[in-house]
């Protein structure tokens, strides 16, 4: 008979070739694990290649899971379980493992073969050498059990090994008191088409899960719900979050949702979920290129419709004289950058928030556009239908910033009702006299478009006269446009909420600022230092451009200021240039988020 | 407007100063578009000009309907998107052999095979006028131009070729010098369900002055030049010479010397062999070939948009926003 623990939080970290559906395993995990009322957080980490090498260590799929009945806030650092499926995904992960943490490995994953796969010495099973005082090992035969236990099926021994992740997943479910039925209910869905892949993934996922009550003297763990707030929940993902944000702005705003975008690592996965919504009259166009996207965007914002492009770093750059012209024309539309390691084509798969100054500076002239950044997965929804309701009630384009952490990790979400979320009121023309570059208080001029009678106009990216929108090269009136520009982009700080503090006193020694996707772990070192009685304050900042009206107030109430960023100091630096006080940056650049300990001892270093 | 209400070439012209050179090709292109456009009862608020860089590219500032001056290359891409948007308009893509054939290659030719309801308009110079005097992607071999001293050495591009090769459901060629050839095709264009390409050669009287003239030139023209009509034999030279299919190779035969018009290749522009056949008599040694060269139906891709909008909202049914935001998993905190 197996005892029976109660853990507050654990993280599980599985790895294995990147054809042997981690990914897969990970996502139903944190289904589940949502599903039975645990706060978690996710971090995938993925080959670049689609079918790396097999066996190699570049190959090696990961994805990692933190979860607990205590608020989760990043996907944790060290992980308590390792699930290797062959020596490459161990010796990749083993030296992050917690000391007194578990290994749950595929035992044919370390024959010689994969061994000298994984670069290790042929002779010596690395499981041997794991000492059992530090360890908890689980020496599994994944590979041949999962044979056995769908021997029967009309299945090739491939088609067979494939559901092995199900047989690990089943372990795993089993040892964590998980209930099987989401994934279950997963597979039926999945696989309804194909009854003997539905039957080999459902009696490899059991198979497992009766594996381990054979386990001899083993122990299972049970982590009792997170004490959420009362309400609705869903597990979402900072792609889909963004999607939703979208459709959303469009059903808020009355207006069409047209979305165009060429694929591109990690912001695809935006494209494939507008695809799919049809029904609320979302068109989505597969362009020929990133310039194409955008510009055809730019096409379908002025026919009236709330035009999306979405792209990574390297697209970025390459719809910079398109952005230019977009802000030229003063049209409604969103460009979402979902980051990714740069520069060029960099680290495709990883996490980075290397494009803050392209977002800001990366174009010809004075191109001012806003910029705003999603700081978790579920903010993605609420930062998409920001950028949507500045766009269309100010007449910009507006840069949206997230990045490849944020759009594939995945944490539980109270969403909203659809009711409660803000309407977007689109400036159309009523003016009886239709002026294109007239202004309102906001500088924002109002937006006539084709089909609209007696309101016929042109516009394009030469300097445009003052009120009538007329071709000029008047230097006067250059001058006078260009500041024009730039004052309607600052007056949109007149409509944000006012800017607060995540957590923290008003005033003390340490401030830790930050945008973006560091939110979590700048929560968790925070909240760590200040139980330690440190006097440091949280801030983050979703407004990159125009920063909010209130940001030198709130800084200046602080002996130090830390920037976490995962760059080389972006932020750091326009802040040390607009404002004064002592700002320090702390860098990371490699592919991967914080770990809240490295911030925290930054703060230790001030505080 | 007219008495009656409807539009006049006048009610198309803006209080713009056109900024072309004087004698350029493109002021006739311009007329014969405020001329013809009158009878095509395209409402004015529905008529959209989108065009890219260059010369020709400022066309949108001179008609007085909607109108975008884009960037290089990428007008194609602009009018894509808004007739996505908005399938009720009647858009026109004005271009030239550089912003098209050059920087905008591709967009050009994935509009060609998308077969989107738009006009292209592709005003051939064989030169880069607006930077005054570069050799383009349709200059010929041994131009002598700035930036080519000794001659260009780039193969040019043969438009219609390009443009059959990319599936183009409409393949036309006029002359800035042919106003009433012009009007009847930018009529027939208009009248084409799908991405229509229509090729004018157009004069740059400074920097490429004369690259057409054998094709305009009263003396010349007759032998150089062939006009196209559905379902009439090929002939040139006032009926003098035609044109006849021996197998796949074209022949020019005299039509004095006994010949019948019943032996001659009747044109069908539905058949995309022999469009092609048309677009590859393109040398010295061949008259030109102007009119439609092919034209096919195929379905339009707003029109497929539109078809799987209204499928899906039937399979999956009226939109539900806090359905959608909900998902298919999701769990009450009491």
């Amino acid at each position: 008979m197996s005892q029976t623990e109660v853990l507050k939080k654990v993280t599980i970290h599985f790895a294995g070739d990147s054809g042997d559906g981690i990914q897969l395993a990970g996502s139903q995990f944190t289904l589940t694990t949502a599903l039975q009322g645990n706060d978690l957080s996710t971090f995938p980490d993925f080959p670049a290649e689609i079918r790396a090498p097999i066996g190699t260590v570049a190959g090696v799929s990961g994805f990692q899971i933190h979860f607990g009945s205590v608020e989760i806030d990043t996907p944790g650092a060290e992980p308590d379980v390792l699930v290797a499926m062959n020596a490459a995904a161990f010796s990749k992960n083993f030296k992050n493992l917690r000391k007194g943490g578990t290994i749950i490995a595929d035992e044919s994953g370390f024959d010689k073969k994969n061994l000298r796969l994984a670069k290790m010495d042929e002779s010596i099973n690395p499981l041997d050498q794991i000492n059992h005082n530090d360890y908890k090992v689980y020496r599994v035969d994944i590979t041949g059990l999962n044979r056995t236990a769908v021997a029967d099926l009309p299945l090739g021994n491939k088609e067979k090994d494939q559901s092995r992740n199900l047989f690990v997943l089943g372990l795993v479910y089993w040892l964590y008191n998980r209930n099987l039925e989401p994934t279950l209910n997963f597979l039926s869905e999945k696989f309804n088409a194909k009854p003997e892949t539905l039957e080999a993934n459902i009696r490899a996922l059991k198979a497992g899960f009766h594996y381990g009550e054979t386990i001899e003297a083993s122990t299972r763990y049970t982590i009792e719900k997170a004490k959420l707030k009362p309400g609705e929940y869903r597990n979402i993902v900072g792609n889909e979050a963004l999607g939703l944000g979208l459709v959303a702005a469009a059903q808020k705003s009355g207006l069409e949702l047209f979305y165009a975008g060429y694929p591109i690592t990690p912001a695809s996965d935006i494209l494939h979920f507008l695809a799919r919504q049809k029904n609320f009259g979302v068109k989505t166009f597969q362009a020929e290129d990133e310039i194409a996207a955008v510009t055809a965007a730019i096409g379908a914002a002025f026919g009236g419709s709330l035009a999306i492009t979405a792209t990574s770093g390297p697209g970025m750059a390459l719809k910079g004289e398109a952005l230019g012209l977009a802000m030229m024309l003063e049209l409604p539309m969103v460009i979402v950058n979902v980051q990714r390691g740069g520069p060029s084509t960099g680290l495709p798969t990883k996490t980075e928030q290397a494009d803050l100054l392209q977002a800001l500076y990366g174009r010809n002239g004075e191109a001012p556009i806003p910029v705003i950044a999603a700081s978790s997965p579920s903010d993605c929804f609420f930062a998409a239908m920001e950028a949507c309701k500045i766009a269309i009630e100010r007449m910009t384009p507006v840069i949206l910033l997230s990045d490849g952490y944020l759009a594939n990790g995945a944490e539980p979400w109270k969403f909203p009702k659809a009711a409660d979320l803000p309407q977007i009121k689109p400036l159309f023309a009523d003016d009886e006299e239709y002026q294109p570059y007239a202004r309102n208080e906001n500088l924002t001029r109002k937006w006539a478009i084709p089909g609209m009678a007696g309101k016929e106009h042109r516009m394009g990216g030469l300097e445009k006269e003052d009120i009538t929108g007329n071709v000029s090269y008047s230097p006067e009136n250059h001058e006078k446009m260009v500041k024009i520009r730039e004052e309607k982009v600052q007056k949109i700080a007149n409509g944000y909420q006012p800017l607060e503090l995540i957590q923290g006193e008003k005033t003390g020694k340490v401030l830790v600022v930050g945008w973006g996707s560091t939110l979590g772990s700048n929560k968790v070192a925070v909240r760590w230092a200040r139980e330690e009685g440190l006097s440091v304050s949280q801030l983050h900042l979703r407004h990159l451009l125009p920063f909010d009206s209130n940001l030198g107030e709130i800084l200046s109430q602080f002996e130090t200021i830390i920037v976490p960023e995962l760059n080389n100091g972006q932020l750091e630096k326009i802040l040390k240039q607009e404002f004064k006080g002592n700002i320090h940056g702390l860098n990371k650049i490699q592919g991967l988020p914080f770990r809240a300990k490295e911030i925290l001892e930054e703060i230790k270093k001030y505080a | 407007m007219s008495m009656n209400g409807t539009l006049t070439a006048k009610d198309l012209a803006t209080d713009q100063d056109i900024r072309w050179c004087p004698g350029c090709g493109d002021y006739s292109i311009l007329k014969q578009m405020q001329t013809v456009l009158p009878e095509l009862g395209i409402e004015r608020e529905n008529l959209v000009f989108i065009s890219g860089i260059g010369c020709s590219s400022r066309f949108p500032y001179y008609m007085n309907s909607y109108g975008m001056h884009s960037i290089h290359g990428r007008a194609p891409s602009v009018a894509s998107g808004l007739k996505a948007a908005n399938p009720n308009l009647s858009v026109w893509v004005v271009t030239g052999d550089g912003d098209a054939l050059s920087i905008g290659g591709n967009q050009l030719i994935h509009l060609l095979r998308r077969n989107f309801d738009i006009n292209i308009l592709l005003f051939n110079n064989e030169i880069y006028g607006l930077t005054k005097g570069q050799y383009s992607p349709t200059s010929q071999i041994g131009k002598y131009t700035k930036s080519s001293p000794l001659g260009s050495i780039d193969h040019p591009f043969n438009p219609s070729a390009l443009a059959l090769g990319a599936d183009a459901t409409f393949v036309a060629r006029s002359m800035d010098r042919d106003p009433i050839h012009m009007r009847e095709i930018l009529r027939q264009a208009h009248q084409h369900k799908g991405t229509s390409f229509v090729e004018i050669y157009q004069n740059c009287n400074v920097f490429n002055d004369g690259a057409f003239e054998k094709f305009t030139d009263k003396k010349q023209k007759d032998s150089t030049t062939i006009k196209l009509e559905a379902g009439q034999p090929i002939t040139f030279e006032g009926g003098q010479k035609g044109l006849r299919l021996n197998g796949l190779k074209p022949e020019v035969v005299e039509l004095t010397e006994g010949q019948s018009l019943n032996d001659l290749w009747i044109h069908d522009p539905k058949d995309p062999t022999k469009a092609h056949l048309l677009s590859r008599m393109f040398g010295d040694e061949s008259p030109r070939p102007f009119g439609v060269l092919y034209q096919e139906e195929r379905f339009t891709y707003e029109d497929a948009m539109q078809n799987q909008l209204e499928k899906a909202k039937s399979t999956q049914g009226e939109p539900d926003l806090d359905k959608l935001i909900r998902g298919k998993n999701s769990w009450v905190v009491e």
